[in-house]
């Protein structure tokens, strides 16, 4: 079960997933979240994916759509705590190289300013 | 889940080789059942929990594609699914009743004007996860793919 929550550090929305980042699950609700924190003005978006189970490529596709969309509106998109499962997946699809990820998230939140 | 009644296997296969046999429909809401019952089966094996991982992934990849661009999502069409062993090999088999794959079709999802495309990446990820990966026709209609993992002889598979 995918569960997705929002908090704010100063500017920075830090959204929070928790589960299986896969089809029909969380990458529906991580989607959801993304569009609400921009409808809400965010510019600055953080996805800790510390308690993230385990990622498919539907789950990628939505991490590369939601830097797409928020890079689009002149946001930032940054990802914090990739657990090995989630960093060996975007290795693989090369996509490592696009996000600027963090091991801690406090130097993640810091990296916005 | 019934047993399965899809041609999935070659003819002659030892049935002490099958160790798992699904039929479900396409409902994406089944693929972590799927995975459980996969695990069930894996464990005895003695795999350690990366390599449980890959190939669990590797499936989920697999019966994901199955149901959405196989069966385009119609929860009465059926995906099947089996793992048996073969040889020194560990095979999982997923067919589905859909127009057909070619995998020549797919965008090459590492090209940088394909880097940023939502979609198009399960069939790198099931290369990057298996020894080899294969889609044929199915005896009935449909696609077959089958997933291989070389049992004990590739350490870059069964210890990442």
């Amino acid at each position: 079960m995918a569960k997705v929550t929002s908090r704010k550090s100063g500017d920075v929305t830090i959204v929070d997933f928790t589960g299986r980042l896969v089809i029909g699950e969380g990458d529906y609700v991580l989607r959801q979240t993304v569009r609400e924190a921009l409808e809400g003005g965010a510019k600055n978006i953080l996805l800790n994916l510390k308690d993230t189970t385990t990622i498919d490529s539907s789950g990628v596709g939505e991490l590369v759509s939601a830097y797409t969309v928020v890079t689009n509106r002149g946001g930032k998109l940054k990802l914090a705590a990739l657990p090995p499962k989630v960093h060996d997946i975007l290795f693989i699809t090369q996509l490592i190289t696009v996000f600027e990820f963090y091991d801690d998230e406090k130097e993640a939140v810091a990296s916005f300013a | 889940m019934r047993p399965n009644s899809l041609p999935l296997l070659p003819a002659g296969q030892a049935p002490q080789d099958l160790l798992l046999d699904l039929v479900l429909p396409s409902r994406l809401e089944l693929l972590e059942e799927v995975r459980e019952r996969l695990d069930s089966v894996l464990g005895p094996l003695g795999l350690d929990e990366a390599a449980r991982d890959r190939i669990g992934l590797a499936a989920h990849e697999a019966v994901a594609n199955a149901m959405v661009h196989g069966n385009r999502r119609n929860p009465v069409l059926p995906v099947g699914l089996r793992v048996l062993l073969d040889g020194g090999d560990l095979v999982i088999r997923v067919a589905d009743r859909g127009p057909g794959f070619d995998p020549a079709a797919v965008a090459d999802p590492l090209l940088p004007e394909n880097r940023l495309r939502p979609g198009g990446r399960g069939l790198l990820m099931m290369r990057a996860l298996t020894d080899e990966v294969g889609h044929e026709p199915g005896a009935t209609g449909g696609s077959v793919a089958t997933l291989r993992w070389r049992m004990g002889g590739d350490a870059r598979t069964f210890h990442p």
